[in-house]
């Protein structure tokens, strides 16, 4: 994945302002944005997933222009091709486990599932050994089944990148890091480069490749770190170091 | 008292109940088409007041809620003077489809639409602002275009709400008497809802028919409230 982005955009609630203004180039299996919280990380991300139009600038994903307010581009957030997590895992509730899943490979105005799609439903609910629940409903899941679900309903379509919305910090300890390992092998596992955003730095650590520091809407640093020997890319040690070792302005 | 009350004599039947069969059936006929159309208009009126890109959409909402307020004398006029035989809309109906509304039954639906319309945007607004936007999102990360989106996720995690509003619009509906009478007029057999015959009635002194018309408008009211309260509370979603 090679990531381009140089944007803009101003929010305003009240007296309060908000500016977020970001450039950094980056390129690898794993992109980790990283800052303390309201520092416009995941206004980035909603940007690139073409949820919310900047006011100016341009994103680049893999050579293709998703959003140019100059030459008047905007690619709609279906045809981006990207995958997306919620923090929240946003699972429909009045559909099954499998009808979440398959969502985005229905057909037609009521998402019909053929045969090839409900298979393939039935083969990633199978690598998430989940194949008991495909007729449950997703209130009735504990929450990291639900990550599973969210995870896969993102990953059914093949995307070509899929991104992370602080993905584990709704989870206790123990199963934040049972989670952080399952969801990096299982993108591995299908070879889709992640986009992750992320405040805790054994995220970073998990996922590493490049590190972008975020700042009070701004980009304070860039890092790469090397992919590793699995095609993964593993920050490790290097990259949780890094970012301990950081003053944010949030933090006083 | 009304004689019928003191027991169903001989001429029950054939004096009370088989006459007022036909304002019932007309009734009926024009609350549910009524209904219908509220539903239509007012889940797509309320739907586009629930997002929050559109423009003007307090003076919408405004415009929308205006003929709960105003009293229905005035939406008569009004449908009077847009669908009458000189109105714009009623000379464009009447040479291209040939279809009149003032004095027909149609009329009568059109007036009682109108009135009911508002119940229904509300109710599917505030129904359609509770969806969580997230989710309307991930529907759109994940492929689907904005009719998919609607049809998807929106309406089926909106529609209690909404139908609770067209159940309200149906009550409504049932109950229309002012603009339905301006437009519709009062013509027994033809345009003559119940509420239409029990002021006809009682104006005329016929007080044991009025009295027989009320309590069987009460009756299908009361059946109506029970079918809609089981029914929605069928309802396993959201």
């Amino acid at each position: 994945m090679a990531l381009r982005l140089n944007i803009r955009k101003t929010l305003r609630s009240g007296a309060q302002e908000f500016e977020l203004s970001t450039v950094f180039e980056a390129e690898g299996r794993s992109i980790v944005l990283f800052g303390p919280s309201g520092s416009g990380k995941t206004l980035t991300l909603r940007a690139v997933a073409g949820l919310m139009a900047p006011d100016a600038g341009r994103i680049e994903l893999d050579g293709q222009c998703l959003f140019d307010a100059a030459q008047g581009i905007n690619v709609p957030a279906r045809e981006r091709g990207v995958g997306l997590m919620f923090q929240d895992y946003a699972l429909f509730p009045h559909l099954t486990v499998a009808q979440n899943v398959g969502f985005g490979l229905g057909r037609g105005l009521f998402g019909r599932l053929d045969r090839e799609a409900r298979r393939r439903v039935g083969e990633l609910l199978d690598l998430a050994g989940m194949t008991g629940m495909a007729d449950a409903s997703p209130e009735r899941l504990s929450g990291g089944q639900r990550q599973r679900v969210a995870l896969l309903r993102a990953l059914a379509k093949s995307p070509r990148a899929l991104l992370l919305d602080e993905p584990f910090s709704a989870l206790d300890p123990l199963l934040r890091a049972r989670m952080r390992r399952e969801v990096r092998s299982m993108c591995q596992a299908l070879g889709t480069p992640t986009l992750l955003i992320t405040h805790d730095p054994e995220d970073v650590a998990e996922f590493g490749g490049t590190v972008v520091l975020y700042d009070a809407g701004r980009v304070r640093r860039l890092e790469a770190f090397s992919d590793g020997p699995d095609g993964g890319c593993t920050g490790g040690p290097g990259a949780r170091a890094l970012v301990l070792g950081e003053h944010f302005s949030a933090y006083g | 008292m009304p004689y019928f009350l003191s027991g169903f004599g001989p001429d029950f039947w054939p004096e009370l109940l088989f006459p007022a069969l036909v304002p019932l059936g007309l009734t009926l006929k024009v609350a549910l088409t009524a209904t219908a159309g509220a539903c239509l208009l007012g889940v797509g009126a309320g739907f586009a007041l629930s997002r929050r890109g559109l423009p003007g959409r307090e003076l919408l909402d405004a415009v929308c809620t205006l003929p709960l307020v105003l009293p229905p004398t005035v939406i008569g006029y009004y449908l009077l003077v847009l669908f009458g035989r000189r109105g714009v809309l009623g000379q464009w109906l009447q040479e291209h489809f040939g279809v009149t509304l003032i004095f027909t039954w149609q009329g009568a639906a059109l007036a009682a639409c109108v009135v009911a319309f508002p119940l229904v945007c509300k109710a599917a607004r505030t129904a359609f602002e509770g969806v969580d936007q997230n989710l309307e999102h991930a529907a759109r990360s994940l492929g689907a275009g904005e009719a998919g989106v609607f049809l998807r996720v929106s309406l089926p995690l909106a529609w209690r709400g909404v139908l609770s509003g067209t159940m309200l619009a149906l009550a409504r509906a049932m109950g229309e008497f002012g603009a339905t009478l301006m437009i519709a007029g009062n013509l027994p057999g033809r345009t003559q809802t119940l509420s239409l015959a029990i002021y006809d009635a009682a104006q005329a002194g016929r007080d044991d028919e009025a009295m027989f018309l009320v309590l069987l408008t009460s009756l299908v009211c009361i059946l109506l409230l029970l079918a809609s309260g089981k029914f929605l509370k069928l309802n396993p979603c959201t």
